[in-house]
């Protein structure tokens, strides 16, 4: 975990034959755009012009293109991240169990606006603060992601103490998962180049397993394979499965789909 | 009698180091695949078939009547692409059940693939779950060197590649057109349909795209049978779930039961609300599913009976809010993500969930008049069914649902010039020093 103050420099040879593997995972080879946006940012700390221009060329599409897509998702960064990205999810569940303050209070601390970075100060780590959209664990709401690694139940006393860790250094670990490292190490990931901490952390933390662990304390099981009684009818055409499907939109689609 | 809770794919999630390819097969996995693969391609459709599964993403489609849709007679490749981008506010299933056991979802992967004749395979995970990536890709890469993927797999002479792809954030990516544009490395905006994906889905080839839950699924049916599977729940919504809990719920966390069950029961599970409070709303299926009220306890979780009490089962998101909550600001924030999320292809969501965010933060203020409650519903009326995807009209779900049962907390915010509730009453750890609302 090294302090990365160095200013952005040019890609090299390792990420142009990088960026060229990416591409080349695939059937067609503009499918590794995604990744290679990423690889990009863990280089580069930001999707940078070189960088489109970069991408554009080996997937053989204009830069427009490139940029057009950069600029679509989230997680791509036109402004220099820090050491560490830090997201507080106030979407509703979240908010409403505190999130809203979690982030109140981090704004307030770090001293920065939403995804605003802390200022550069010597000897310390800086980090980037956004709210985020709901992350898929809230049954351990209120959640925060420290560069997309799951920090469970918050209070704002916890997100305090972990921000005030990660800017000094200390080691942090996920509540449900490994050390945090870099959120360029992150990016890294992101672009298909695993690190090395798959095996770190849980299988599951305890919100995941509470239904597991009633149904182990009455020794409730799925039923045995030879239990079933005969398969009931299903139905058989396209008609029936949709007027027994949940979406008007799938009926409405997938009757226009039998019909054509 | 079938048990209360039924854990099948959660059944190793208490295992120690259960991601790791040596637990998984020690425990009997990837058996099923040398089941299938003794099998023609179209048995083991016919056996999803007539397991019953339906689509476990929310739409409920037949899982295997999907896969009947791919032409054979297409001469160009068919893919299979795995729907992991979770992010349907209060869904929380199918990120846990990767990371517990990555190889459940792989070994799915082999079979499905093999049933539609599928040789490239595609994880689509969303970015944003960095753990969940690695959890992945390490058992993608244990499964080759195991002989479960590449070429042929178990001396069948099946060939099959698997490749994981990070999304970048985009809650569009999981409506399975967009995904598609965004695994071809294009802008995340669905695409018209027909043709469908299983026509012309990937790289214009025919496509099955299934979500993670229903994928993982399938060992299982392989492996104890169609009968087995389709001997737990109801009549036309045949198996287990996993049903998540979140909110002001005791013990938050993921249930998995045969489809069917109450929420009654569930919160019993869970040990009741949180102490001393009581239920007030909740979405069955994530924010996109309309609200419901303890009116609707009672109601079996199955796609039928949700959808009679006119809301969806959607993904089994149980979002639990008690009666500190405000249903408006709730609402609000919901809105806030749609028009957040709405990718901008089709006017009457890109123009019309800013519309609504307007409306309602200006009830929410307190501000504006009773009007404006018909407002919002005419605006619902010209956004819904309107646009390529079901974005905008998963955003008239909670707008609609809340004014229907909530109609008078609307107008009290207007009486109260505000806000009535306490945000701070309605939070997971106790909190101090945050505006209380006068009469809280």
């Amino acid at each position: 975990m090294s302090l990365d103050k160095s200013p952005p420099t040019g890609l090299d040879d390792t990420t142009w034959a990088e960026l060229r593997e990416i591409a080349a995972r695939y059937p067609e080879k503009r499918s590794g755009l995604l990744p290679m946006l990423h690889l990009v940012q863990s280089v580069q700390g930001r999707v940078t012009p070189e960088a489109i221009e970069a991408c554009a060329e080996v997937l053989g599409i204009s830069a427009a293109d490139v940029n057009g897509v950069a600029t679509f998702y989230t997680m791509y960064k036109r402004k220099r991240v820090g050491d560490y990205h830090v997201g507080v999810c106030t979407n509703t569940l979240c908010a409403v169990l505190g999130g809203d303050l979690i982030f109140e209070r981090l704004k307030d601390h770090l001293d920065v606006g939403n995804d605003e970075t802390t200022a550069e100060v010597e000897g310390q780590h800086s980090i980037t603060l956004e709210h985020v959209e709901c992350n898929a664990a809230c049954d351990y709401a209120p959640v925060m992601m420290v560069n997309w690694e799951f920090m469970d139940n918050q209070t704002p006393e916890s997100a305090v103490q972990v921000v005030d860790d990660l800017r000094a250094g200390t080691e942090v670990h996920s509540t449900r998962g490994p050390r945090l490292g870099t959120w360029r190490e992150a990016e890294r990931v992101l672009a298909g180049f695993p690190d090395d901490r798959a095996d770190e952390g849980p299988t599951a933390g305890p919100s995941s397993i509470a239904g597991l662990k009633i149904a182990r304390d009455n020794g409730w099981t799925a039923p045995e394979a030879d239990h079933g009684p005969q398969a009931i009818e299903q139905p058989q055409t396209r008609e029936g499965a949709v007027a027994e499907a949940d979406t008007s939109r799938a009926q409405s689609e997938t009757v226009e789909e039998s019909t054509k | 009698m079938t048990d209360t809770l039924t854990p099948v794919l959660t059944d190793n999630w208490d295992q120690e180091r259960a991601w790791t390819l040596a637990a998984y097969e020690e425990r009997g996995g990837y058996a099923a695949l040398d089941k299938a693969l003794a099998m023609q391609p179209a048995d083991v459709i016919t056996a999803v078939k007539e397991s019953g599964l339906r689509g476990r993403g929310g739409a409920g489609f037949p899982t295997g009547m999907k896969w009947g849709f791919i032409p054979q007679d297409n001469p160009k490749p068919k893919y299979l692409v795995v729907n992991a981008d979770e992010s349907e506010p209060g869904t929380c299933k199918d990120v846990p059940l990767m990371m517990a056991s990555p190889h459940t979802l792989v070994e799915g992967v082999i079979i499905s693939s093999y049933a539609i004749r599928a040789h490239t395979a595609f994880i689509y995970v969303r970015g944003e779950v960095l753990h969940v990536v690695r959890r992945l890709q390490r058992a993608v890469q244990e499964a080759y060197l195991a002989g479960h993927l590449g070429k042929n797999i178990h001396g069948s002479g099946y060939d099959l590649d698997l490749i994981v792809h990070a999304g970048a954030g985009a809650y569009i990516c999981g409506e399975e057109t967009a995904l598609l544009e965004g695994l071809e490395g294009r802008r995340g905006q669905p695409r018209l349909r027909p043709p469908f994906p299983a026509v012309a889905g990937l790289y214009a080839s025919p496509t099955v795209i299934n979500n993670v839950e229903s994928i993982a699924s399938v060992p299982s049916i392989i492996d104890n049978g169609a009968a087995w599977f389709a001997s737990m729940g109801t009549e036309k919504s045949q198996g287990y779930g996993i049903f998540s809990l979140s909110g002001h719920v005791t013990r938050p966390g993921q249930y998995e039961a045969p489809l069917g069950i109450t929420l009654r029961q569930l919160i019993d599970l869970a040990g009741g609300m949180r102490e001393g409070h009581e239920l007030k709303f909740w979405t069955p299926g994530g924010s996109s599913t309309p609200l419901l009220t303890p009116d609707h306890l009672d109601i079996p979780l199955d796609f039928e009976a949700v959808g009679a009490a006119g809301s969806m089962l959607g993904t089994r998101a149980l979002q639990l809010f008690d009666e500190t909550t405000c249903v408006v600001r709730a609402v609000l924030r919901w809105t806030e993500f749609y028009k957040h999320e709405s990718c901008g292809k089709c006017t009457p969501c890109r123009e019309g969930t800013w519309w609504l965010t307007q409306t309602l933060a200006r009830l929410e203020k307190g501000q504006g008049s009773e009007a404006d409650l018909d407002l919002l519903l005419d605006q619902c009326d010209n956004i819904l069914g309107r646009s390529f995807c079901a974005l905008a009209d998963g955003a008239t779900s909670p707008i609609s649902s809340s004014i229907k049962y909530f109609r008078d907390e609307y107008l009290a915010h207007l009486a109260h010039g505000g806000c009535p509730f306490d945000p701070a009453a309605s939070t997971a750890f106790p909190s101090t020093g945050a505006p209380v609302g006068a009469d809280a």
